[in-house]
């Protein structure tokens, strides 16, 4: 097949720097967004996440200017998440540099914010981002908000489908029960959502072995997202890719074109 | 000098800053003037069709496109800014089906595929090693979008590209340059793509 699945490193960014940034050897700031960025896009990144847990208002004025930079050098898709709230919010972002943008709580509670943010920008700019989480509701699979802390009583499976309906571009899909484990994939829950989705699928959370890209894409993942196997170290993009593409997947290779 | 047009379209900060990498200057602009004189002119486009038209009228982008055309000056049209160069598109708009600036007769087409939008790393099928396409058989590029001409575009090179179907990735002609694809958010194939149109210009 011709498409390639793609593999998408996460940086969480406080007031305009790298939580949990690793210390790469080529690395002089390892805090630095812009830096982190550009060598994952040097590694074969297919796309960079941003994802804001700024504490406060004022923290977040500083991720323009991060979308700003980056996308001044590193030339891959850039999503940007975390505290959007507003048409507004959206097109600040896209005039700053990013490509795509995520949106998770503030959808919840108006999930008009869907329409109108697709219906200004196109519904290929707008990732919906999912903690899904086991729990009571009628598929078995739950929106949570917090980190998984929060229960909102809304069955993942209504949620997925009506975002659609709405308009967005794909799925960002957080495994609650899975992430930061570094026990796998949730593949239950990328097998049942590649079901009845239409748009593209981003599994995240729980990446931890080698192995455990390829079982996701069986499942059915169109892209993979992960934080904690690249912030520690324990995996460069190189090493997935290289065990990807030898046990027969598709990725993308780094171009043999010399980067000048 | 390339010229980007601003006509209220998307993201143009990545565009701008890969043609500025080639060396040449570079200007955003929806003066028409401007657009016109200047060596290479960039049409960006994301979104929907409709309000990429609506926004390209509003600066009289199609009679620059045409009048480009007419004085011999190159165009490089990138997603939805190579759509607009068809005659119209399967894309309604408000349940209207909108018509495009007209440079080509086919017209863009939803493309058959069980996931769309097509997001992604692409490989492009390419039967050129000349122009703004030399050296980049068999890359992979960024596409994004769910529509794309299917049929060949005759009187121009064309790349093609699979996804659920083929479909024309790019094409080129003495004039013009358009690719589905975002060569700007390509990686180093993409800025190798932009390079050699500059070098063209």
């Amino acid at each position: 097949m011709s498409l390639a699945t793609r593999i998408i490193p996460c940086l969480d960014v406080s007031n305009g720097r790298v939580v949990k940034g690793i210390n790469f050897k080529n690395l002089v700031d390892a805090g630095d967004p812009v830096e982190m960025a550009r060598i994952y896009s040097e590694e074969g990144a297919d796309e960079i996440t941003f994802l804001d847990i700024s504490a406060s208002v004022e923290d977040r004025k500083t991720t323009l200017d991060v979308v700003s930079a980056t996308a001044d050098e590193v030339f891959i898709p850039l999503t940007v998440g975390g505290g959007i709230s507003s048409v507004f919010d959206v097109d600040q972002l896209l005039r700053a540099g990013a490509d795509k943008i995520s949106v998770n709580t503030a959808a919840i509670k108006n999930p008009n914010l869907i329409n109108e943010i697709s219906e200004r920008f196109g519904a290929q700019v707008l990732v919906i981002s999912i903690d899904a989480k086991r729990g009571r509701t009628e598929s078995g699979f739950e929106v949570t908000t917090h980190g998984g802390r929060n229960s909102t009583g809304i069955d993942a499976f209504t949620w997925i489908e009506e975002a659609i309906s709405r308009g967005v571009g794909e799925i960002l899909l957080n495994s609650m029960d899975m992430d930061g484990t570094r026990a796998g994939y949730d593949l239950e829950l990328i097998r049942r959502v590649r079901e009845i989705s239409s748009v593209p699928v981003i599994a995240s959370g729980g990446a931890g072995d080698l192995d455990d890209f390829g079982k996701a894409i069986e499942s059915g993942a169109d892209a993979l997202l992960a934080a904690s196997v690249f912030h520690f170290g324990i995996y460069r993009i190189s090493d997935i890719k290289r065990d990807l593409s030898r046990k027969g997947f598709t990725v993308r290779q780094n171009s043999t074109l010399r980067q000048n | 000098m390339i010229a980007i047009l601003d006509y209220g379209s998307g993201n143009i900060r990545s565009a701008q800053r890969a043609c500025e990498k080639t060396g040449a200057d570079v200007v955003i602009t929806s003066d028409f003037k401007t657009a016109l004189e200047a060596e290479g002119l960039v049409i960006p486009g994301v979104g929907a069709f409709g309000s990429c038209m609506n926004g390209l009228r509003a600066v009289k982008g199609d009679e620059l496109i045409k009048e480009r055309l007419d004085l011999g000056r190159k165009i490089l049209g990138i997603c939805v800014g190579m759509q607009v160069l068809f005659s119209e598109s399967d894309e309604l708009f408000n349940g209207e089906r909108i018509s495009g600036v007209g440079v080509f007769p086919q017209k863009v087409e939803k493309i058959s595929a069980p996931v769309l939008p097509h997001i992604g790393w692409s490989e492009i099928e390419s039967n050129t090693d000349s122009g703004s396409f030399a050296d980049l058989n068999g890359e992979r590029f960024y596409f994004v979008h769910s529509y794309a001409v299917k049929t060949e575009v005759s009187g121009a090179t064309n790349i093609g590209c699979s996804y659920g179907e083929n479909f024309v990735a790019a094409i080129e002609t003495d004039l013009i340059t358009a690719t589905q694809f975002h060569p700007e958010k390509s990686g180093v194939a993409g800025l190798k793509l932009i390079a050699n149109w500059a070098a063209s210009l």
